[in-house]
């Protein structure tokens, strides 16, 4: 089983990236789950949502203590949050940014999902739209499937764009 | 058709499904998008539906029992503190006997504010007359659901319905869902005891201890017909759809030497547990419980039993525990775990049953063997 | 639905003789209440459901298995009558029926434990009439004081005599602005049915609050209960009138007695209720009817 753990803030479309990635997985053939972690938090506070993948069906609801992948859609999280809490030795890291960070080094990618968002003008109530430019990233480091990840953008979003801004990001993480 | 959703949502599309004639609910966390995809559904045309929206819980209720009596299929949503403030109503209309079906997502009671999974608020309807049945994946809200109108409406059976999932763990949860066309699984709603003006009739007025007493036996009986029902109509769905489900689902049982006994979303987190210590040599086995009312006859005999409660009476134990030792006679280890949302993984499911200690009750992390 | 010719009714004789209220109810001698039911279900027909809450009805009815009742009574629950005949009513609309449901509600079950519903369903715009049938305390349960007890009236719980102005239910109903709202007595039977009338032929929500005198609760002989409720008009303490789409217009036995109240005394002097209420509480009382007959006759001539 491959367990994801997605930081971000409320708001910001974690939650919906999650949902996203369990998608694209689903079409892939796989089993797969997404779960939002809620708390009393409101717009801005940190969020954290658990995606499972596996080729058998899933019957873990628990939260994810020990994640294959970490995702971080808002790296100012990483003040407050210890993101790679519990991550696996042989875990990797995704960083929504420009640049790689002090301190996140081996398996930490990074990739400016903010800057992709903006380029394409994907932006909802003044917020950059980071869930569906991630999926991409995600195909790169294939965890899903390139085509999956495109199918399910189009099953959520009817605007292009979204999948356009995947393969934007698809480009341009390197692996 | 084959996609992912929330429990939320499979329990609205299989709403959608059913299609009710009115639907009365009001929003409470985490119940609230059953009622907000339905209201889509019903403003979009996809659903031919009358969404009346009440102004609590209570008139939620009320209204769907004046609606069912009137003649049509009703459902409504609730969660928690929600399905107390209904408790009056939730009564009557089992006494009514009107087949009202009910989504509870379960939630912790306050006080504090706490919007988790927990067990008690379903477990609070237990004296009723309703039915009760506990689901533990997307796909089992959605089917449960469909069932839950056509055991309801049966005509020995004609008793409300409650279909229960996990606050968050299940009702926000992603996993696939295969939708169904259902055909004439759903016949049209009949009520043998509908209003008709043609032929007056007085419903509930005063009545005295003799008719009281017969009308409370005959929901018994109608309970007791019930097991029957849901076995009939189980089986039908798993001839039509393919999905087949029972009073409990038994998990490695045959052969086991211990058998975990926990409801929702820890049953199947359960399984998880089990197949742990089957690899460590233990024989383990679990049985989650679908049904809660009408009670299952359990087969737990030569077993140890460990039962894992998401709720407590005060005073007294865990409910499952208790229903668990008085139909079966065996003494199971408690285990009071979950309240209010707390984290339990199967890592901590396999612990139970290591350390288990039939005969003692523990408080999972805060007191053990009591 | 009735169409204005048919509501046209101004006589007693004209009432249709059709009863659905029979004579085997349990009602107490002298109940004004049953008398309102009677005239109501003419006015409605037999194409009625009546949707009953706990209240004096509730026993009026008789007991199971027997029944006084010649349209489907549903009872239900205390705080639910609204609710239960907004369900209804949508359920009958679904199905394309045009059967009229009508609350009939004790004031406790309305102005109190019922208020929350009632107020959803005129919110929401029910199409229904909502009737409170007000003796002014729970009566049903041997007269403890409701929100609907006048000032200075003796109950079992105000044994001192209420210390607080009954709660001004009409004035809560008219800011829900339904399509049609009315007062009317048990001691104008045929203003109850011509309003009862025209209530059934308005599409919404609809209200009618009547005044009936208890004589067990209100301690008058039970022969006088119609001359209470007719003491209670001509002294101006209850005025009848009717709100059509917000439009007041003042009934023909208020018109009269709000020009020329009688003197409240020759209404209260004949309950026991009000026994030894002392002169600062009369005093405040006749300021709250002047007060009333005033904001209403403002209301009515487009002042307010």
């Amino acid at each position: 089983m491959y367990e994801i753990r997605i930081h971000s803030r409320g708001g910001q479309g974690g939650v919906t990236a999650a949902k996203l990635l369990a998608l694209a997985a689903f079409r892939d053939g796989k089993h797969a789950t997404a779960c939002p972690f809620y708390g009393a938090e409101r717009r801005g506070a940190p969020v954290v949502s658990f995606v499972r993948i596996d080729d058998e069906p899933i019957k873990v609801y628990s939260q994810i203590h020990e994640p294959d992948l970490v995702i971080v859609l808002d790296t100012s999280i990483m003040d407050v949050v210890d993101v790679l809490d519990g991550l696996r030795a042989d875990g990797e890291v995704l960083l929504n940014s420009a640049h790689p960070l002090p301190g996140c080094n081996g398996t930490c990618r990074y990739v400016d999902l903010t800057g992709i968002a903006l380029a394409e003008n994907l932006v909802i109530a003044g917020s950059p739209i980071l869930n569906t430019p991630v999926l991409g990233a995600l195909a790169k480091m294939g965890v899903v499937t390139l085509p999956s990840a495109e199918q399910a953008i189009r099953e959520m979003f009817t605007d292009e764009r979204n999948v356009k801004a995947a393969r934007a990001a698809y480009e341009e993480l390197k692996v | 058709m084959l996609t992912i959703a929330t429990g939320n949502k499979a329990v609205a599309d299989a709403v959608k499904a059913a299609k009710p004639g009115v639907i009365a609910a009001y929003p409470i966390t985490p119940q609230t998008e059953i009622v907000e995809q339905i209201a889509e559904y019903v403003t979009a045309g996809d659903l031919e539906s009358r969404y009346v929206p009440v102004e609590s819980e209570h008139s939620a209720m009320a209204a769907c029992i004046g609606a069912s009596v009137a003649g049509v299929r009703t459902f409504t949503a609730t969660s928690s503190h929600g399905l107390l403030y209904m408790h009056e109503m939730v009564h009557w209309a089992a006494g009514a006997r009107l087949p009202i079906v009910m989504a509870n997502v379960n939630r912790a009671l306050g006080p504090g504010w706490n919007t988790w999974a927990e067990h008690t608020d379903a477990f609070s309807q237990r004296d009723t007359g309703w039915l009760q049945v506990f689901v533990g994946t997307v796909q089992e809200a959605y089917d449960a659901t469909l069932m839950a109108f056509k055991i309801a409406e049966d005509e020995r059976v004609l008793l409300p319905m409650m279909v229960n999932l996990d606050g968050f763990a299940l009702s926000h949860i992603t996993q696939s869902l295969d939708t169904v066309e259902i055909g004439d699984f759903l016949p049209p709603y009949h009520l043998p005891h509908a209003i008709d003006t043609e032929n007056p009739c007085g419903y509930g007025p005063m009545t005295g201890p003799a008719d009281y007493f017969r009308f409370r036996w005959d929901i018994e009986r109608s309970m007791r017909d019930a097991r029957g029902v849901i076995a009939e109509v189980e089986r039908e769905f798993a001839e039509r759809f393919g999905r087949s489900y029972g009073p409990t689902e038994d998990y490695r049982c045959e052969d086991a030497d211990v058998i975990v006994v926990a409801m929702g979303t820890l049953g199947k987190e359960a399984e998880v547990a089990i197949d742990r210590l089957r690899d460590e040599g233990i024989k383990a086995g679990s049985m989650r419980l679908r049904w809660f009312r009408p009670f299952p006859d359990l087969d737990l005999a030569g077993r140890d039993v460990v039962v894992i409660d998401r709720d407590y009476s005060f005073g007294f134990g865990g409910v499952v525990a208790h229903a668990i030792r008085s139909k079966t006679g065996i003494e199971p280890y408690s285990v009071i775990a979950g309240l209010g949302g707390q984290e339990v993984t199967y890592n901590d499911i396999a612990d139970f049953v290591r350390n288990r200690r039939p005969g003692t009750e523990t408080w999972f992390g805060v007191s053990d063997h009591v | 639905m009735t169409n204005i010719v048919e509501r046209s009714v101004t006589n007693l004789s004209a009432i249709p003789k059709e009863e659905y209220l029979y004579k085997c109810t349990s009602a107490c001698a002298g109940c004004s209440s049953s008398l309102c039911l009677r005239y109501v279900l003419k006015a409605a027909g037999p194409d009625t459901v009546l949707v009953v809450p706990a209240c004096c009805t509730s026993v009026i009815q008789g007991i199971y298995p027997g029944t006084a009742m010649n349209v489907p009574v549903y009872n239900v629950a205390f705080a639910a009558a609204a609710a239960c005949a907004s369900g209804m009513s949508e359920a009958f609309s679904a199905m394309g029926r045009e059967t009229n449901v009508i609350a009939y509600a004790g004031d406790g079950g309305t102005v109190d434990i019922g208020i929350q519903a009632l107020s959803g369903a005129f919110e929401r715009g029910t199409n229904f009439l909502y009737i409170c049938y007000d003796n002014e305390a729970y009566g049903n349960t041997g007269m403890q004081r409701s929100g609907s007890t006048p000032l200075g009236a003796r109950t079992t719980t105000t044994p001192g005599g209420k210390p607080t102005a009954k709660k001004d239910l009409d004035r809560i109903i008219a800011a829900h602005n339904p399509p049609y709202m009315a007062t009317a007595c048990s001691a104008y039977p045929l203003d109850l049915y011509k309003k009862v009338k025209k209530a059934l032929s308005i599409e919404g929500p609809k209200f009618i609050h009547i005044l009936a005198p208890c004589p067990p609760g209100w301690r008058y002989p039970t022969e006088k209960t119609v001359e209470m409720g007719k003491l209670a008009v001509k002294t101006g303490t209850w005025i009848l009138y009717e709100r059509e789409f917000g439009k007041l217009s003042i009934s023909g036995p208020s018109r009269a007695a709000m020009k020329r109240p009688a003197p409240l005394e020759d209404y209260i002097r004949g309950q026991g209720r009000f026994k030894n209420l002392d002169p600062a509480t009369l005093d405040l009382m006749r300021q709250q009817v002047r007060q009333n007959i005033e904001r209403i006759a403002r209301e009515e001539e487009g002042v307010c």
